[in-house]
């Protein structure tokens, strides 16, 4: 009861979400044989499930659609997203401009398209860091205890002592320009130890499995435990925790950029969009600048937590 | 009129693979101040049986497909859920394997113990409190009014299944379903328990089903013992009898597989193979894939309650030689 | 248990330093607090130096940072820019975002946990599955996009509501705001609840108490309930410090004036008193709420020892 159980901000609340479910990921079965049998029916059993999930099928659908209008835009728009005619401000759909024009007169429908670039591109990349290092730093803690472990401990409770939005705020705030790359490296910073927390927890879970005991006064060394046994057992609970996590980072950069510290033109991103149509309420005559920002955003965070609840359900023995 | 007569019972349970038979066909019946031991391997349907008997099995995925259980001379399935609402608890008792999970973890064992007597008595928080403080006393927990306001997880394995067994005897029930109340003790301990419940029983004259896979706890409690196989009754006996002789293979197993002193370096004589999936219950006689006597008529012909002598009953169509063996 | 406390008072305080010398970081190293005074115009060396001394900016950070605290503890949170207190404006600004967070801790606990329950009885029927998936979108559904939407169309389409929040913020004006505030944890609340419940309904205790011959209603309440709580307890705990903060959002939305509101200007104007002085106030929020939580947790679940 030493740590701090803490959920902060958008980013924050997954780790309960991955871990709901009475936290049946921990301890997986232990099964005598080796590795590769064991990594194979529980991943292919996890597959089998997935497919069978019509929550899984409809997420993957909409990421896979995601995914190929952010590497390709211009299949399905034309335009050029900067391109904008003062003009047209705030006029309603029309002929060729179904979702209209917002406020500096660009096209809505050619900015949401391009939107999911900014967000797909801040999803993945923040994840794959915080999952890497995470892992990286709590799996090695865990696996090494003592010390490391203390000292992990206390660094992640001083980084779950700052809620992401406001460390956010304050430091987002006194960088000067901020791309993408600026957000994904403040997500990262603040994120790894949500991970780092769940890797090191499984890792100590394994740890203590009596097979691995078994092995290691069978005199396996520390690199052959670390690959052949704990690293298959512990990175369930991980991929899930990070595929929840791609949604709220995701989640987490509108926030930054509606707030204001976030992206900054010319990127496109549909945060700051959304906050350019709240902008004293401009919304009020012309919603559509507000409403298909805020629906692409919305469908977009929903596929990623949707296909890591139906993961998690999948790798979680315990509803099976 | 029995006490408790099930008759013909069918409980079936509906899962993702398919419709589990737990009970087919199972009746017995307890007298006031018997005791009968239900025998058989986990999946063997006893302690569905006896769930049903209380009136708490988990419906769904449980269903009741047939048959009556009468209890001092009601239909039991037949009420309507308030009625056996007062009857559980007040007329009839359950007493459970593992105390420390059926125990509510939260609350303290007074509580516990004194909510019986406001539930169904509508006694006051003090008087059943005092009441409690009695009923400890009874299954004789040391120091009971300094222990009343304790928790189950403060107390030892034996100490809480005498909570257990206290919680059942609260209202003076007439009947009394322990389901394995032995298990998960200590041996040294579970002795002393046994000797307690059977005490109390006949303090009270009630009727007792003892729910059971262990042949040694029976013989010394039990006036007569239903085994059974795959959902079904195999045989009925009075204790010695069954014994002396069993009249179906099944029993002859459990009883050989007893580990005996006077064997000593022998083999130990195993019932070979597994049950059955309930999913899949093989037809004919269900224990004919196991069965060193079985013929081709038990692959075919499901055996019926051959009446042995008159108190016995086997359902095994080679009874008779199961007697010529000897 | 004093001791318990004690002890846990003492682990937070490396938090607690560390915590804030990060936010302190951040916030005078990054920046340039004097320099952001004058706004565009560039200062005047010569008094740009001045200013400096005076708030011990050309100090070293580490220096910078125990002045500040050793101020902080005597109750002095320094001025903003403009001479006034710091502490002044908590005492405007934190009667109003903790009026907020309650409400909307109130909404989690009357919707998350009434739903939680009705869910958690009847798993996997339609009913379960319908609130399952909708706790799903609005865990999906950024509380930004939430506040706007419905400020378009309660605040502005339908106008049944006001859309903005008047300065004095009373309870009224806010249930829509704390609404919203609310709505990611109260999902989080009702598949917390649905959980635990689910799992704790097929507990032995729950059949023991069925089997005394107790109601349905009192098996729910008394038994079930009673355990399946203590996971949801230990959320709402440390989900009050992350109201606080969240209120960040929310308050930018509705116009609150609260702590979001206040921060917010400090971080605007880059002034460094206000916004690290609030935000240590809210990291002691967080703290205290988290150790609020063990506790609770203990008395919850007798089984809990302090160890």
């Amino acid at each position: 009861m030493t740590g701090t159980p803490a959920i902060e901000g958008p980013g924050g609340a997954m780790e309960e979400l991955a871990e709901e479910g009475g936290g049946g990921l921990k301890g997986a079965p232990p099964s005598g044989r080796g590795r590769p049998a064991r990594g194979r029916s529980m991943w292919s059993d996890a597959w089998h499930e997935l497919r069978r999930n019509p929550v899984f099928v409809v997420a993957g659908l909409i990421i896979a659609f995601l995914v190929l209008i952010s590497l390709w835009p211009g299949l399905i728009a034309t335009r050029d997203p900067l391109s904008c005619r003062l003009g047209r401000s705030l006029d309603p759909s029309s002929a060729g401009h179904w979702f209209g024009f917002d406020t500096q007169g660009c096209d809505v429908y050619t900015r949401v398209v391009y939107g999911a670039r900014t967000s797909v591109t801040v999803g993945v990349c923040a994840t794959a860091g915080v999952a890497v290092l995470g892992s990286l730093l709590g799996g090695l803690a865990g696996f090494f205890g003592g010390v490391w472990d203390a000292l992990l401990s206390r660094l992640t409770d001083i980084f779950f002592g700052i809620p992401i939005v406001l460390g956010g705020l304050v430091f987002l705030s006194m960088t000067g320009s901020r791309s993408v790359w600026t957000v994904v490296t403040f997500i990262v910073l603040l994120g790894w130890p949500q991970v780092a927390r769940i890797a090191r927890g499984s890792v100590i879970t394994v740890k203590q499995n009596d097979y691995v005991q078994a092995a290691r006064a069978l005199g396996a060394g520390n690199a052959r435990m670390m690959v052949r046994h704990i690293l298959p057992n512990a990175v369930a609970p991980v991929i899930v925790t990070a595929t929840i996590a791609l949604g709220t980072y995701i989640s987490l950069e509108a926030t930054l950029s509606y707030l204001g510290v976030g992206l900054q033109p010319p990127t496109i991103s549909w945060g700051a969009d959304i906050s350019a149509a709240s902008q004293g309420m401009q919304f009020r005559n012309a919603p559509h600048i507000l409403l298909y920002p805020a629906a692409a955003l919305s469908v977009t965070v929903l596929a990623f937590i949707m296909l890591g609840d139906a993961v998690r359900d999948a790798l979680d023995p315990k509803l099976r | 009129m029995s006490l408790l007569e099930v008759r013909d019972l069918f409980v079936e349970f509906r899962t993702r693979d398919g419709v589990a038979r737990a009970v087919n066909g199972v009746s017995y019946t307890v007298e006031a101040g018997e005791t009968l031991a239900v025998l058989g391997e986990s999946g063997s349907g006893k302690s569905v049986t006896a769930q049903a008997v209380m009136g708490i099995l988990d419906m769904p995925p449980g269903r009741i497909t047939g048959g009556e259980i009468l209890f001092q001379g009601r239909d039991l399935l037949s009420l309507p859920e308030e009625e056996r609402r007062r009857i559980r608890g007040s007329k009839m008792a359950m007493i459970f394997q593992d105390a420390l999970s059926s125990l509510n973890p939260v609350l303290t064992v007074g509580f516990q113990l004194a909510e019986m007597f406001r539930v169904h008595q509508g006694l006051g928080r003090k008087e059943a409190r005092a009441r409690a403080v009695e009923l400890m006393e009874r299954v004789r927990i040391p120091a009971a009014r300094q222990r009343v306001g304790d928790f189950p997880h403060q107390f030892s394995g034996g100490m809480r299944q005498r909570i257990m067994i206290a919680m059942a005897l609260a209202l003076e029930p007439d009947l009394i379903i322990a389901d394995e109340p032995t298990t998960a003790l200590d041996v040294t301990v579970q002795a002393q328990v046994m000797e307690l419940l059977a005490e109390l029983q006949r303090e009270f004259t009630m009727g007792l089903i003892l729910i059971t896979h262990d042949l040694g706890v029976v013989a010394d409690v039990a006036d007569k013992i239903a085994v059974m196989y795959a959902g079904r009754i195999v045989e009925t006996a009075p204790v010695k009898e069954l014994y002396q002789a069993p009249a179906h293979p099944y029993t002859k197993g459990l009883l050989d597989s007893i580990p005996r002193l006077d064997q000593k370096g022998q083999q130990l004589n195993v019932i070979r193979g597994m049950p059955p999936s309930l999913l899949d219950i093989p037809p004919g006689c269900a224990y004919n894939p196991r069965c060193p006597m079985a013929r081709a008529v038990c692959r075919t012909d499901e055996p019926p309650l051959y009446e042995v002598s008159a108190q016995r009953r086997s359902a095994c169509h080679f009874w008779r030689e199961m007697f010529d063996g000897r | 248990m004093g001791r318990y406390v004690v002890r846990r008072l003492l682990q937070m305080i490396p938090v607690f330093i560390g915590t804030t010398f990060l936010i302190f970081v951040m916030v005078y190293a990054v920046g340039d607090p004097v320099n952001a005074m004058f706004g565009e115009r560039a200062p005047d060396p010569a008094t740009a130096e001045q200013l400096r001394e005076e708030f011990n900016l050309d100090k070293p950070i580490w220096q910078q940072y125990v002045l500040y605290m050793g101020n902080i503890f005597t109750g002095d949170f320094g001025n903003a820019f403009n001479g006034q207190p710091v502490t002044e404006l908590m005492a405007t600004a934190f009667p109003i975002t903790i009026r907020l967070a309650a409400l909307a801790i109130v909404f989690e606990i009357l919707v998350g946990i009434t739903l939680g329950v009705l869910t958690g009885l009847r798993r996997g029927r339609p009913i379960d599955s319908g609130v399952l998936m909708l706790t799903l979108v609005v865990i999906s559904v950024p509380t930004f996009v939430t506040g706007s939407l419905a400020q378009y169309l309660l605040g502005v389409k339908w106008g049944w509501i006001s859309p903005a929040v008047s300065p004095a913020a009373p309870l009224r004006e806010l249930l829509l705001p704390g609404l919203v505030l609310a709505l990611v944890s109260l999902a989080y609340v009702t598949r917390l609840t649905r959980t635990s419940i689910a799992e704790n309904a097929r507990a032995d205790y729950v059949r023991t108490a069925v089997a005394k011959g107790l109601s349905r209603r009192r098996v729910t309440v008394r038994h079930l309930l009673r355990n399946s709580l203590i996971p949801v307890v230990t959320f709402l705990g440390t989900d009050v410090g992350n109201l606080m903060a969240g209120a960040l959002v929310t308050e930018r939305i509705f116009n609150i004036h609260g702590v979001g509101f206040q921060l917010w200007q400090g971080i605007v104007r880059q002034n460094s008193p206000t916004v690290v002085g609030f935000v240590t106030v809210l990291v002691i929020v967080f703290l205290l709420a988290n150790l609020l939580v063990d506790l609770l947790y203990a008395v919850l679940d007798p089984r809990i020892r302090y160890a």
